[in-house]
């Protein structure tokens, strides 16, 4: 038998996931649409006046990304908790937090980016100027990993319960609050014609701290959630 | 080293824990009982109004503590998750979780009394001004915490899955209040709440001081109950605790 190193095991793991994925591409398109969808409500709620909504972009574009990841949250461990691939996850010999982190990374491939793809257009709907729109694709692009990687924490530790809906979006919301108001900040700041730089810094950072320490604690939760 | 480790092992048994606590909350709750009735007098009676707030000021000897506490027992809730983690201690799991509802009660406490003062002195009941956002932000968090605990049936992998929560939301509370911070500062803010802070009058401070002594030992008293109970609880299937139950039963 080959030994195969842990980097090899999160390519297969990613391979996988990425290969599942593409088979079911209707659960694929179910955040965008409900992101397009939400969108759509906010001019026919507010009404369509161009200076109201673009008041409110940001912020609306910003606080409906971070739901739709919400909402696509419970797939990341759920299966896998089913079937018993978790288990083989605790007793593989590669360290438990790096599949964590490839997990949430095909995640994040899989919610994140195309919703990172389709803002900008989206913006459109809500009377984003093209700078705020360039803001709000970076904006998006270093928060939602950091909104992938906090919620794979906090959907791992109510993997167990049979109804977690509700309650993981009451332990996952008060986390992403920094991530939310760096995220609108940038993009307020570009459509008033600010250097949005250091907002989108301050995302980069947080970024790294959710790398750095969400697998361990996602690690350590799947091992409570399992045991 | 071993022995040291037994001696420390055998002084976090909960049985242990039981007998200690129960010695320690009586002092606990009588100097909290004396220091909370000297403050009171102070602040309500002793104490000089504001020349500006008036009579308002006093609501300060319940809030600041409260807010203070409201730190504080996130702070405790964290350390002892911590440390029910790491080295599996079911004493800390158990203040950690006891912890919990009271921080999460001295949390609404500082916001009720904030917001029953902001009305008169800021003409307005909430504002979005960075400490309350960060403390409303702070409640959550707690209430994640609790919810967590009572949504998983197994109490000890509720607890430690509540205290790993509590640990991610540890690191989160400065972000989130410097995150509040810089946002306020970048929106332009309602100048009411530049407050700006005299350098508060000796009478107003000492009854300060020994209210926020005072809620920090009821905290402390509280939480030791409660664990103690809790406890128990945990325990009921240990002979240390049908010992106890028995014991009382032959006294009555």
């Amino acid at each position: 038998m080959i030994r195969r190193t842990a980097l090899h095991a999160c390519a297969a793991l990613l391979r996988r996931d990425l290969r599942l994925a593409i088979r079911r591409r209707s659960e694929l398109a179910n955040p965008l649409l409900f992101f397009a969808v939400v969108i759509t409500l906010f001019p026919l709620g507010v009404g369509p006046d161009p200076a109201r909504l673009s008041g409110i972009a940001a912020g609306t574009l910003w606080v409906t990304a971070l739901l739709a990841v919400l909402l696509s949250l419970d797939s990341v461990f759920r299966a896998d908790f089913d079937d018993g691939t978790l288990e083989q996850w605790l007793i593989s010999p590669h360290p438990l937090p790096l599949l964590v982190l490839t997990r949430v990374l095909a995640h994040w491939l899989t919610t994140g980016l195309p919703l990172v793809l389709l803002a900008p257009l989206l913006g459109v709907f809500l009377k984003l100027d093209p700078h705020a729109s360039l803001t709000l694709f970076w904006s998006l692009l270093l928060g939602t990993p950091v909104l992938s990687l906090v919620g794979a924490i906090a959907v791992a530790l109510i993997v167990g319960l049979r109804r977690g809906g509700m309650l993981l979006a009451l332990l996952v919301l008060p986390l992403y609050v920094p991530v939310l108001i760096f995220g609108a900040g940038a993009v307020d700041a570009a459509a008033s014609g600010l250097q949005p730089t250091g907002q989108l810094l301050l995302l980069g950072a947080l970024l790294v701290l959710s790398v750095t320490l969400a697998p361990l604690a996602g690690a350590a939760a799947l091992k409570i959630a399992t045991e | 080293m071993f022995k040291l480790n037994r001696m420390f092992h055998k002084l976090l048994s909960p049985e242990s824990y039981y007998r200690f606590a129960g010695r320690l909350v009586p002092w606990l709750g009588w100097s909290c009982a004396i220091l909370m009735i000297a403050g009171l007098i102070g602040g309500l009676w002793y104490s000089p109004p504001d020349y500006q707030q008036g009579e308002s000021v006093r609501i300060i000897y319940v809030h600041v503590p409260a807010a203070w506490l409201s730190l504080f027992g996130y702070m405790f809730m964290a350390g002892a998750a911590l440390v029910g983690l790491v080295w599996h201690v079911k004493v800390a799991e158990s203040l950690s979780m006891a912890a919990a509802p009271v921080g999460a009660s001295f949390t609404f406490l500082a916001l009720v009394t904030g917001s029953l003062w902001g009305k008169p002195m800021w003409g307005t009941f909430w504002v979005w001004d960075a400490r309350l956002t960060s403390e409303l932000v702070l409640l959550f968090l707690y209430l994640g915490v609790i919810a967590l605990y009572n949504a998983v049936p197994d109490v000890r992998k509720a607890s430690r899955a509540a205290g790993i929560l509590a640990l991610v939301g540890a690191v989160n509370v400065p972000i989130v209040h410097y995150s509040v911070e810089w946002w306020y500062t970048l929106h332009q803010g309602p100048t009411v709440t530049k407050l700006d802070a005299p350098s508060i009058d000796i009478r107003m401070l000492i009854p300060l001081l020994l209210m926020a002594l005072a809620s920090t030992l009821f905290f402390l008293a509280v939480v030791f109950t409660r664990a103690r109970a809790d406890l128990v609880r945990r325990e009921r299937d240990k002979r240390w605790v049908r010992e106890l139950v028995t014991a009382d039963g032959g006294r009555q």
